[in-house]
């Protein structure tokens, strides 16, 4: 390392400054040609205030129960603390600040608890001709309560004037999500004041009555169901006759999802095309579509029919066990995409502990191969507590034929590592009946909504799995492209070794649709 | 001497007024308190008059005069210019001049020896300029402004300029005067130093705002101090003095 002691030493050129004229104000010698006003910087300093016409004091006002910022006129902003949405509301509130530019403003510390936001604002003004004044000064706001209009409506009785009140009893809750899938793609909920999501269903909440039948048309239209409505007298003018009343509708949907094993009453099974009374429920739309998977036939039950026969589900798919097909052979009859085979199979979990293996027609052909794995019913050795099934059991016609096992769907090996998707469904914002009790009594629930939420998160998983094999599922909804999904080299190639039949159906990335809602300007 | 004064309220008493060693001529106010100003300091020494030009009262930018001559501009009624006729002393010249700038108090600054004009006047009052106030004239700016007479207030002894006037504008403009020239303001800071004050070589006049300092800034470069308050005398002396050294 050398110093550099013989280089040349340059100096800055240095402006003379000459005093040419005395500051009028107090005298000292001054140069006029880059003065302003005849004023030395000392006097500006003390004489200009060119935030005068800046308020120095402001209220500021924050519903206490959303956290949201009034944004005048009638607008409620979501803002953490010190951040740059609550800055910009602050900047907006102040009077005579759009006079002068704003070079840098931030805020001091203040105690949450002090109600007080303090802000630094340096502006920039021109006070003299050709003279720019920067100066800096605080502003404190006055955080005042006010309770915004959503608020003020959740606060207030009489807001909804109807209520529809969606039911089905079933122990997960795969209907209600592809039922939140059909809401948001028709956006059928835009007129609903609340909705809440309470055990077994959903309320949805509305002003008016015929909003409330609007979405009833739309529920009816889309999932098969029974609705009952009553109504309760609110209040009434006798001198008038107007009267108010609350609308309610009770709506049940019929408790037979898709992949359910049902057990028709013999009656009904004859009148329905004499369809085998042991079927499965291959698709659910307004009516029930019922397939028979020894003989591919297929016959669907009305809702109207429905419920006036009303039978549950014998099996569903939570008790769905894990088969691997031994042998498999085609029989030539086929349905749609239906081929009707007969199939070899043993339990997966007898496998290398028994030589039990059971035969069984099924209506998966088309789709299972030797050595695949396959999900399906265990009748055998399962005791159901059904009427229906008893009958059949008893009956000299279909006692006979009750297979082993049935077949429903084929089971893909997914990897737990890989669970992000490359589409993803859009959620609502649901209210939850228990958030307000849970804070009461803090300990008990907690457990119990810890594993409600597992048990949510389970159910969505079997919905998206849902959605990702069945096509006729997906063409109903509305799938997003996931921002957060970047595909990587090294799972790409994981997912190319696995046998092609095997891997997990992928949806096109061109059926996704760009979700605009997310697009957000991000920080560098 | 140097006092401060206002017209209605105004501080711009160069703009109400027009001061010379000869006389002196003020716009009719509504009330008589600026006058008197000028009555209280000169009465007795030269006369004062009390004129309208083309109607209005703001003679001091409309007209302009030294010792020997007053130029009008070309608005000045007959009536007006025969009553200014009638109130100077007879050897005042005075002339009415075609100049599109019409206002000659703005565009000309004068001392009884040398005029400062606007680049852009004419020939003509060029040369009107030099034969009726016996004055040799320069082309010139102030602190890059056209407007000499706004942002220049001269006498004899000495000349107040714009305040961003550099220096080398400075001695550029006190050696075609041959007087000393310093930068300055009157008024609180208030640049237009020619429409805020009227000076001759004993007597200055500036707007009630004017600061302390800013007076003695005025006081000293016009040299208000060392002569004589009632001076037409001793200030004659003075100005022969200088009338030798010119020429």
């Amino acid at each position: 390392m050398s110093m550099d002691l013989d280089d040349p030493v340059y100096f800055a050129q240095q402006e003379q400054v000459a005093a040419t004229i005395l500051c009028c104000n107090c005298g000292a010698a001054i140069d006029g040609t880059l003065s302003a006003g005849a004023l030395c910087s000392d006097c500006i300093r003390l004489t200009v205030d060119v935030a005068g016409g800046v308020q120095r004091e402001a209220v500021i006002h924050c519903c206490r129960d959303c956290e949201r910022w009034l944004q005048p006129p009638n607008s409620w902003v979501v803002a953490a603390l010190e951040s740059k949405e609550l800055l910009a509301i602050c900047l907006r509130k102040l009077r005579g600040l759009n006079k002068v530019r704003i070079i840098d403003a931030s805020f001091i510390w203040t105690e949450p608890h002090s109600k007080r936001l303090r802000l630094k604002i340096t502006i920039q003004t021109e006070a003299f001709q050709g003279t720019i004044i920067q100066q800096q000064f605080e502003v404190e706001y006055v955080v005042a309560n006010q309770q915004c209009s959503g608020c003020q409506k959740s606060f207030t009785h009489h807001t909804w004037g109807a209520s529809i009140q969606i039911r089905q009893k079933v122990p997960h809750k795969r209907t209600f999500m592809y039922l939140e899938q059909l809401i948001l793609k028709h956006n059928a909920h835009k007129d609903t004041v609340n909705i809440k999501e309470v055990s077994e269903g959903l309320d949805f909440y509305f002003s008016k009555r015929n909003e409330a039948e609007r979405m009833l048309s739309f529920l009816e239209g889309c999932i098969p169901c029974k609705a009952t409505k009553s109504h309760e007298l609110v209040s009434m003018d006798i001198h008038t006759s107007k009267s108010v009343y609350k609308h309610s509708w009770s709506v049940s949907i019929v408790p037979i999802c898709k992949d359910d094993l049902v057990a028709l009453p013999i009656k009904l099974a004859r009148s329905l095309s004499d369809i085998s009374p042991l079927a499965i429920c291959h698709r659910v739309g307004t009516s029930i579509n019922i397939l028979d998977p020894c003989t591919l036939r297929t016959t669907d039950v009305p809702t109207a029919v429905y419920w006036r026969q009303p039978f549950p589900a014998l099996a569903d798919i939570t008790e769905l066990k894990e088969f691997i097909v031994l042998d498999i052979e085609s029989t030539g009859i086929s349905n749609g995409r239906f081929l009707l085979s007969e199939a070899t199979v043993a339990r997966a979990s007898d496998l290398g502990s028994n030589d039990v293996t059971y035969f069984t027609r099924t209506h998966l052909g088309g789709i299972l191969h030797v050595g695949d794995s396959v999900l399906g019913y265990h009748l055998t050795g399962t005791q159901f507590n059904n009427d229906q099934y008893d009958e059949i059991e008893n009956s000299h016609q279909y006692g006979s034929t009750i297979p082993d096992v049935v077949l429903i769907k084929k089971h893909y090996v997914r990897s737990k590592k890989s669970k992000t998707r490359t589409w993803r469904l859009k959620r609502m914002a649901r209210e939850h009946e228990e958030e307000a009790t849970a804070a009461v009594v803090n300990v008990p629930t907690n457990k119990r909504q810890e594993q409600e939420q597992a048990r949510m998160e389970q159910d969505y998983e079997m919905f998206l799995r849902d959605v990702e094999e069945d096509q006729e599922l997906r063409q109903t909804l509305d799938l997003y492209k996931n921002r957060q999904y970047q595909a990587r080299p090294d799972q790409m190639d994981e997912d190319d070794d696995v046998d092609e039949e095997h891997a997990v159906p992928k949806i096109n990335m061109d059926d996704l649709l760009d979700d605009f809602d997310e697009l957000n300007m991000e920080d560098n | 001497m140097a006092v401060r004064a206002q017209f209605e309220n105004s501080n711009e008493v160069g703009v109400f007024s027009c001061l010379t060693n000869a006389y002196a001529i003020v716009a009719v106010g509504a009330s008589e308190n600026f006058y008197s100003v000028f009555e209280s300091e000169l009465q007795d020494v030269i006369p004062i008059c009390h004129a309208t030009i083309a109607g209005t009262r703001i003679v001091g930018r409309l007209i302009v005069g030294n010792r020997k001559g007053l130029l009008v501009p070309t608005t000045t009624t007959d009536q007006e210019l025969q009553h200014l006729r009638n109130t100077l002393p007879a050897e005042v010249k005075i002339q009415r001049i075609e100049e599109r700038l019409s206002a000659l108090g703005n565009v000309i600054c004068c001392n009884d020896h040398v005029a400062i004009v606007h680049p852009d006047l004419e020939r003509e009052t060029e040369e009107i300029i030099a034969d009726v106030l016996g004055v040799e004239v320069f082309r010139q700016t102030v602190a890059d402004n056209v407007l000499t007479g706004s942002y220049m207030a001269l006498s004899n002894q000495g000349g107040i300029v714009h305040p961003k006037t550099s220096i080398r504008d400075q001695d550029e403009l006190s050696s075609l005067l041959q007087v000393p020239l310093v930068a300055g303001s009157v008024n609180r800071g208030s640049p237009v130093v020619g429409a805020g004050m009227v000076v001759n070589d004993w007597l200055a006049i500036t707007g009630l705002d004017t600061t302390a300092t800013e007076l003695s800034v005025v006081e000293s470069v016009f040299r208000l101090g060392e002569m004589a308050p009632g001076g037409a005398g001793g200030a004659g002396v003075n100005k022969d003095s200088i009338v030798e050294s010119f020429y």
